[in-house]
């Protein structure tokens, strides 16, 4: 019964988000849409955290295996991707690197400098 | 047999477990279970020539949870609020100045390795969630299907590298790590930023949302100075 009620919840947000992203016909995906409806809706106590914690606990807990799929689904692509795999590679994670170290340091930076 | 959903469902599960047993096992980050079970099942396929939509019949279902799942991030992003307030002006420069830094990176990377154009714009938005990582493709002339080749390289290795990298630059503060996951790799970046605290996990998953709406706006803009 609770488990239901949190899926009504969540599925309902997702829902509302999505029409919401047509009426509006925005750019923004529908997924992100109904993280700021949450968001919203806790903020404002219209949801309280209770009613959705134990879903949201679950699904976080297993964010990395609904990505199995779309991983499977590069089988698609292999003949595009032919002699180009190595390359992708190297720039992939050589940019990565990148964003990891630009990001994080000047978080850190602006935190440091701040909280002097 | 395999033309179930049950049968995408089933080998899903039994190879992720698998990869989570592996990974315990040897301890190797990059033997890590999403990497293990995509290459798995990915063999499997082949070796018994069943095509990806026979498995996504079942396949299909666990993508679905991909909405509610990004859908729930706002719930550790609600516990941290305060944490998101006083840090407001750290956490979105630093989002804008790593999503920069991507698609600059990227686009220049791609260039000196000697990528078709094609390529190269299909890679520009690599470092940001699938659902909007594919929409930006689109819209810039990349090819959608690339996008993804690129995005799940971004998350698998960004999220097996990002501890050792944050460590080498000596970022330590768990806002700034947590950011530092979800802007260069997404829901995948999170799932590691979540086993190391809930602020970074609270953190990197708000940071999807944020560098995903900051890529929409920024990367027409910089694609026009520097093509």
């Amino acid at each position: 019964m609770k488990m239901l009620r949190q899926a009504l919840i969540i599925l309902g947000i997702c829902l509302l988000a999505e029409v919401i992203q047509q009426i509006f016909s925005l750019t923004i995906p529908a997924n992100v849409i109904g993280m700021i409806l949450l968001l919203l809706f806790l903020l404002s106590g219209i949801v309280k955290v209770e009613m959705v914690e134990d879903s949201a606990r679950f699904l976080l807990k297993h964010l990395a295996f609904f990505f199995v799929p779309a991983g499977v689904s590069l089988m698609n692509n292999f003949e595009m991707l032919k002699g180009n795999w190595l390359r992708i590679f190297a720039v992939v994670i050589i940019s990565t690197i990148i964003v990891q170290v630009v990001t994080g340091c000047s978080v850190q930076y602006i935190n440091l400098r701040r909280g002097k | 047999m395999f033309d179930s959903p049950y049968f995408g469902l089933v080998i899903s599960i039994l190879f992720f477990e698998l990869g989570i047993i592996i990974n315990k096992k040897t301890k190797i980050a990059i033997l890590n279970p999403l990497l293990i079970s995509i290459i798995a099942i990915i063999g499997v396929l082949q070796f018994f020539d069943i095509d990806f939509e026979t498995y996504n019949q079942g396949g299909s279902l666990i993508s679905f949870l991909l909405g509610p799942a990004t859908v729930v991030l706002a719930v550790p992003l609600y516990k941290q609020i305060k944490l998101v307030k006083k840090n407001f002006v750290s956490i979105l420069f630093g989002i804008l100045l790593g999503s920069s830094s991507a698609v600059i990176s990227t686009w220049y990377l791609s260039s000196w390795f000697g990528l078709s154009e094609e390529i190269r714009l299909s890679l520009v938005p690599k470092s940001v969630t699938t659902p909007i990582g594919i929409e930006i493709s689109d819209s810039i002339g990349g090819i959608p299907s690339i996008t993804i080749v690129g995005i799940v390289i971004a998350g698998i290795l960004g999220a097996v590298i990002g501890p050792y990298v944050l460590k080498l630059f000596k970022i330590d503060d768990p806002i700034a790590v947590g950011i530092s996951f979800g802007t260069s790799s997404h829901g995948m970046g999170t799932t590691k930023a979540i086993e190391l605290g809930e602020t970074e996990g609270a953190m990197s998953g708000i940071a999807i949302g944020i560098a995903g709406l900051i890529s929409v706006m920024i990367i027409p803009i910089i694609l026009k100075f520097i093509t």
